[in-house]
This record gives structure tokens, C-alpha cells and sequence, in this order.
């Protein structure tokens, strides 16, 4: 009996009890459609207004579209070398620009996604029937909220770059070895 | 450009990764247990080596770049997720039974046993819906960046050749796309709405509560398969050892049987931390744009790129409207002095006009209408009370009652009450907010106001109430 079911195992690539979680979980699944009704997955009419089809793309939504995207964005990103270990070797001075543009990139791209009718007033008909207002402040709002990341950021970036100089320049005149940075310190694990 | 890349995969693959040879991340050592083994088949194993043997031109191209990716990063993202998702699938799942499915008035209206069981609303504490809405709007924004984060942390499973080795991998695919599509198809469903952006076409409701069932299968199915793994890869490593390790000291986590730890990948631009800061950080920007829609006050302001951020100007009745008068077709002609509002329900009809309900005896609270869209708003509302109308009616305890508007079309012309909603001292029928009549988008000549009931149910222009036995 044993052998039965190991061998059943086998043949099915996993435990029953992966077998028993997975069929729940279709079913569920087979029975939520059922409830809905196949022929409403369609829209006779506009295809593309399809539960089935919105769906479908939601499941490549981020795999196949939104992750291309960022992903090469990210491949145009100026970056450095990879940073040497010792402080020593460190180009002196010059912090990494790269996560400078990626941070307000990324929080500017998050809010355009997700905040994207209201920007380009799309539904405007249906966003005035349900709050007498229109949606023209989004775009300037979203525009001004960018031009703070990037400003912010650019701000750090100088904070940064001025510490890292004043910094240099105390161990140039102290005449000293390299001050330790704070990335070679022992850590605890 | 980084050091190794060289063009679009053009790198030889097992390279050393350049930062291999920094070890004071300790935590980094080679778990046996993930380490388990692969290359097994299923039945029939012909057809599984075969098609393992044919992988698609160009995929062995693609060379996953990221350093961060691996099992403990996954795993983190995926903690958050298990604590946080539960909470907005179960605040949905308890709008819809706040809706009155026993009424037939929840939408979708059959869902088969697709619910929780049915139970009265509660009217106690007069927040329960606000708080309901605003955690499962809220926090189903505040979760997108965690979202995005573990899509793209295990995005090399979806490159995986062979796709599966058995037909148990198979089925489990086929659950991940319910996974995968559900919480996106939901995300983008309750985005849209939130926004009124109606360009998908379908019935919102219908489909995000039936997109939500489909993502709960997903998701309690991948929650069974992959929560031992998850709790050992969560230990291979503290979150302590994260926290205290600097770019410098970043290294990829040891290779794992499912390959999201890149055996190619370039230079870390970024720490494990700061990974977890970046996407945190979207998370906190959400819940800051976020969360002034629900609580109000000075906070709503913050919700800058939200409809119920906006402010509507300071006399009595400027606050958030839903759905104006015009859109819902009200001649403003029959709200004047020939309106009467209509009592049934005993054994002749009561008609009265705005003096006569002036004339009864009138209170006064503090009530937060609260929307399905997440957000509310706390308002001071003056009016006479159900119960007071259900007596004067003839049916001092009614089993529920039907308000209908003068709104001729439109879903949500009528609503119908519970008992405990119409007994309930503090739910009145409004004539006045915040000390002035109530402007016509707001409902005059008058609107229900009924603690913790869904926002549109709380129907404006009512014309009559029926107070019915059960």
C-alpha cells in the first residue's frame, strides 16, 4: 500500500497532499466561474471590455508589459564599477548617481501607474457625475510632486557629495591612513 | 555599465560574481535544505525530458541581473503579503455582507456560496464601515509596491525551462495564474473604480468580487505549498544581519533549487536594506497619499491625487459628494413645496410635507458617511428619527423598510434597512447638516443618515419609506 502510494507519487511529481491542495484550488476557481456564468466572461460587443480579457492580461501584466518597461529603464541607468571592498581603491570622492535617478524614478513611475485616469482625465464624464469637480488639478499635482523627488533627491545627492569632500579633505590633512569608512566596520552578523 | 554585462546575456555563465569573494555576510552560507535536488520527472517522463530538451530559442540568452534576488528576499516580501492580504480579502468579503445580501440588494446579486455567512450589520460603533472600507481601500493601495516588489523578485520562475517537469508542476502553474492574475486583476479593478474610470466596461462589482474568489484560491493554495519553504528560507538569514549589512557587503544569497538567485549577476547599485527601504518607502508614499480620504479633517488634503482629496470650500454643506444632483437626473422643481415625503407601512399611507417633519421632534449627531471607495467624511447631521417615523407610520417596530428617492434610474434610487439600522437612535432622516437645510447634491428636501451603513445606501431625495413586517 505504501509502495502504492509512492509510486503514485512519483508518477505525479509531488505529495498527495500537493494534489489535494492544487484540484481545491482549481475547483474553487471552475466554481467561481460557474457562479459568474461563462458567457459573462465575454462581452459580445467591445471584446476587449471582457472579464476573461482584462483578466488574461492581468496575469502578464507585470511579467511580460510593466517589467520590460522598468527593467530597461533601469539598463539606462548611468552606474558605476562595482565598488571596491577597500576604501582605499574607492574613486575618491565621486558617490554612484545611479539610485539618485532610480528612487524619485521609481516614486514618480508608482504614482503615474496608479493614480494614471486622474492625470490624463480619463472617465471624466463619470468622475463629474459622482463629484461635481472636474479632474484638472491631477496632472500639475502629479508634475509637482515629481519635481520634488527629483529635487529632494538631488539635494541628498549634494548633502552626500559635500560630506564625502569634507571628509577627504580632513584625511588629507590629518595625513593619516584612510579613515576607516563606515562599510568596513566588523559587523555583527 | 557594469563590469560583466557585455551585451544581452553575452556573459559566460558560472563567472564568479565579482563581489563573491566579500564573506562578512555570514548569513550567506549554503542552506542544505533549499538546496534540494532537481531534474526528476513525472510521469510520462518521455514527454517532460523532451521538452526540457527543447527550450525556446533565446531563452538561455536572458541573464537575470539583479544580486538581491533570491529565496530570503521572496520570502520576506511574501510574509508581508500573508499578514496583509487576509485583511483586505476579509474587508471586502464583509462590505459585501454589509451591502443586505439578505435583501438581495449586495452586488453581485447570486454569488452561489461564494460569501461569508450572512449576518445582520451592525450600527455599533458608527465607524465599523469607515473603518472596514478605509482598511481594505487603504491598505490595498499601501500593498501595490509590495506587490510589484515580490512579482519582480521571482520573475526568473517564469523564464524556468523546462516549465514543469510533471504533471503536478503543471497544475500548480495553472494556480499560479490565478494567483498572479487575481491580485493584479483586483488591484487594477479597485484602482480604476477608486478613480471612476470606468474604461473596462464589465460590472465592477462583479467582477472584483468574483476576481476576488479566483485570487483566494490562488492565493490559500500557494499559501499551503509554499509556507515551509518560505518559513526556511526566512531563516536562513536575520533580518537583523539585513539591517546591519552595507552595499559593500552585499552579496547574492547562495544558488537555490528554483533559481531566482542569478549565478551571473552584476555588482549590487543597491543594499538587501535598501531594497526593502525602496520598496517600504513606496509603500509609506502610498499610505500618505492614501489615508487623508478616509480620515478627513487636515489629513484629506494629502490625499493629493485622489478624488476625495479635494476640498469643496468651508460653508455647511461643502463636503465630498457622491453623485450630484444633475447626474441623478433630480428636478430640483419636485424637491419644492409640493414634495411630500411618503410614510407606508400601517394601514393608510402618511403624507407629510417638510414643515410637518420640521415639526417632529428633531436630533442632532455626529456621523462619518462612508463609501465603498474608501473614503469618508464626518459630518453633524439634524433630522427626525426612523423610529419615530416607523411609529408614525403605524408600524412601530417594522422587520425592515424600503427608503426610495426621487432618483428615477440609477442602482442605488432605493435601499433597504435592517431593523437594528431603522430602530437605531442616531439614524435619522436628515433636513439639515451642520446646522443648514441640505443643498440639493446632498439630498434635499431630505436623506437618510444610518450609522455604519454603506455610504450609498444612506439614499438621498427620499420620497417615501416603507416600514414593512419582516
Amino acid at each position: 500500500m505504501r509502495a502504492l502510494a509512492q509510486l503514485a507519487a512519483r508518477l505525479y511529481g509531488e505529495r498527495l497532499f500537493h494534489l489535494i491542495v492544487v484540484l481545491a484550488a482549481l475547483a474553487l476557481g471552475a466554481y467561481t466561474i460557474s457562479v459568474l456564468g461563462v458567457r459573462n466572461l465575454f462581452n459580445p460587443n467591445v471584446w476587449w471590455q471582457s472579464i476573461a480579457v482584462w483578466f488574461a492580461v492581468a496575469v502578464i501584466g507585470h511579467d511580460l508589459v510593466l517589467f520590460p518597461i522598468y527593467a530597461l529603464a533601469d539598463r539606462l541607468l548611468p552606474k558605476t564599477r562595482s565598488i571596491p571592498k577597500d576604501p582605499d581603491q574607492r574613486p575618491s570622492g565621486r558617490i554612484p548617481l545611479t539610485n539618485y535617478l532610480r528612487m524619485p524614478t521609481l516614486a514618480a513611475g508608482l504614482l503615474l501607474v496608479m493614480f494614471l485616469p486622474g492625470i490624463i482625465e480619463q472617465g471624466a464624464p463619470t468622475y463629474q457625475a459622482a463629484t461635481g469637480l472636474t479632474q484638472a488639478p491631477y496632472l500639475s499635482r502629479w508634475l509637482l510632486l515629481t519635481a520634488i523627488f527629483y529635487l529632494a533627491s538631488a539635494l541628498c545627492y549634494a548633502v552626500r557629495t559635500l560630506l564625502r569632500q569634507h571628509d577627504s579633505t580632513k584625511t588629507a590633512q590629518t595625513s593619516t591612513p584612510a579613515q576607516p569608512s563606515d562599510d568596513s566596520q566588523p559587523r555583527l552578523p | 555599465m557594469t563590469p560583466s554585462s557585455g551585451g544581452q546575456g553575452a556573459a559566460p555563465r558560472g563567472q564568479p560574481t565579482p563581489s563573491t569573494a566579500a564573506t562578512t555576510d555570514r548569513a550567506c552560507e549554503a542552506d542544505p535544505a533549499t538546496a534540494a535536488p532537481v531534474g526528476r520527472y513525472g510521469f510520462p517522463a518521455v514527454l517532460w525530458r523532451a521538452l526540457d530538451n527543447h527550450p525556446p530559442p533565446g531563452l538561455s540568452r536572458i541573464r537575470w541581473r539583479s544580486p538581491l534576488r533570491g529565496p530570503w528576499l521572496t520570502s520576506v516580501l511574501g510574509a508581508t503579503l500573508l499578514v496583509v492580504l487576509p485583511i483586505v480579502v476579509m474587508t471586502g468579503l464583509l462590505s459585501y455582507i454589509a451591502y443586505g445580501p439578505r435583501f438581495g440588494q449586495a452586488i453581485p446579486f447570486d454569488v452561489g456560496r461564494l460569501k461569508l455567512p450572512t449576518f445582520d450589520w451592525p450600527t455599533r460603533p458608527s465607524w465599523l464601515y469607515r473603518l472596514n472600507q478605509g482598511v481594505h481601500v487603504g491598505l490595498g493601495l499601501v500593498v501595490i509596491p509590495v506587490v510589484l516588489a515580490k512579482l519582480w523578485s521571482v520573475i526568473p520562475r517564469l523564464f524556468a525551462w523546462p516549465p514543469a517537469r510533471s504533471v503536478a508542476q503543471v497544475l500548480e502553474r495553472v494556480t499560479l495564474l490565478m494567483l498572479v492574475g487575481g491580485i493584479l486583476f483586483e488591484i487594477v479593478t479597485g484602482v480604476l473604480n477608486i478613480q471612476y474610470d470606468y474604461v473596462f466596461g464589465f460590472s465592477f462589482y462583479t467582477a472584483h468580487y468574483f476576481g476576488a474568489w479566483v485570487f483566494i484560491a490562488g492565493f490559500v493554495c500557494h499559501i499551503c505549498l509554499k509556507l515551509p519553504k518560505m518559513v526556511r528560507s526566512l531563516r536562513s538569514r536575520s533580518m537583523r544581519s539585513v539591517l546591519h549589512t552595507s552595499l559593500a557587503d552585499t552579496v547574492p544569497e547562495p544558488p537555490d533549487a528554483d533559481g531566482l538567485v542569478a549565478p551571473n549577476a552584476d555588482a549590487p547599485t543597491l543594499s538587501r536594506r535598501g531594497a526593502l527601504a525602496v520598496v517600504g518607502g513606496g509603500a509609506l508614499l502610498v499610505a500618505v497619499l492614501t489615508a487623508g480620504q478616509t480620515l478627513g479633517g487636515f489629513t484629506r488634503g494629502a490625499a493629493l491625487l485622489l478624488p476625495r482629496g479635494r476640498s469643496y470650500g468651508k460653508a455647511p454643506n461643502d463636503f465630498q459628494i457622491n453623485r450630484t444632483a444633475i447626474a441623478a437626473g433630480i428636478d430640483p422643481a419636485v424637491t419644492g413645496t409640493g414634495w411630500r415625503l411618503r410614510l407606508l407601512g400601517g394601514s393608510n399611507a402618511v403624507m407629510l410635507d417638510r414643515a410637518a417633519l420640521q415639526a417632529l421632534p428633531r436630533h442632532t449627531v455626529e456621523l462619518p458617511i462612508a463609501c465603498v471607495e474608501g473614503w469618508s467624511t464626518t459630518q453633524t447631521w439634524t433630522g427626525v428619527r426612523l423610529a419615530d417615523l416607523a411609529a408614525a407610520a403605524g408600524r412601530p417596530n417594522p422587520g425592515s423598510a424600503i427608503v426610495s428617492s426621487l432618483e428615477r434610474f440609477g442602482a442605488f434610487n432605493h435601499a433597504i434597512l435592517q431593523n437594528n439600522q431603522i430602530l437605531n437612535p442616531d439614524s435619522l432622516l436628515a433636513l439639515q447638516v451642520n446646522g443648514a437645510d441640505l443643498s440639493l447634491d446632498h439630498g434635499y428636501p431630505a436623506r437618510l443618515i444610518v450609522p455604519a451603513l454603506p455610504g450609498v445606501h444612506n439614499t438621498k431625495w427620499v420620497s417615501s419609506i416603507e416600514f414593512r413586517e419582516t
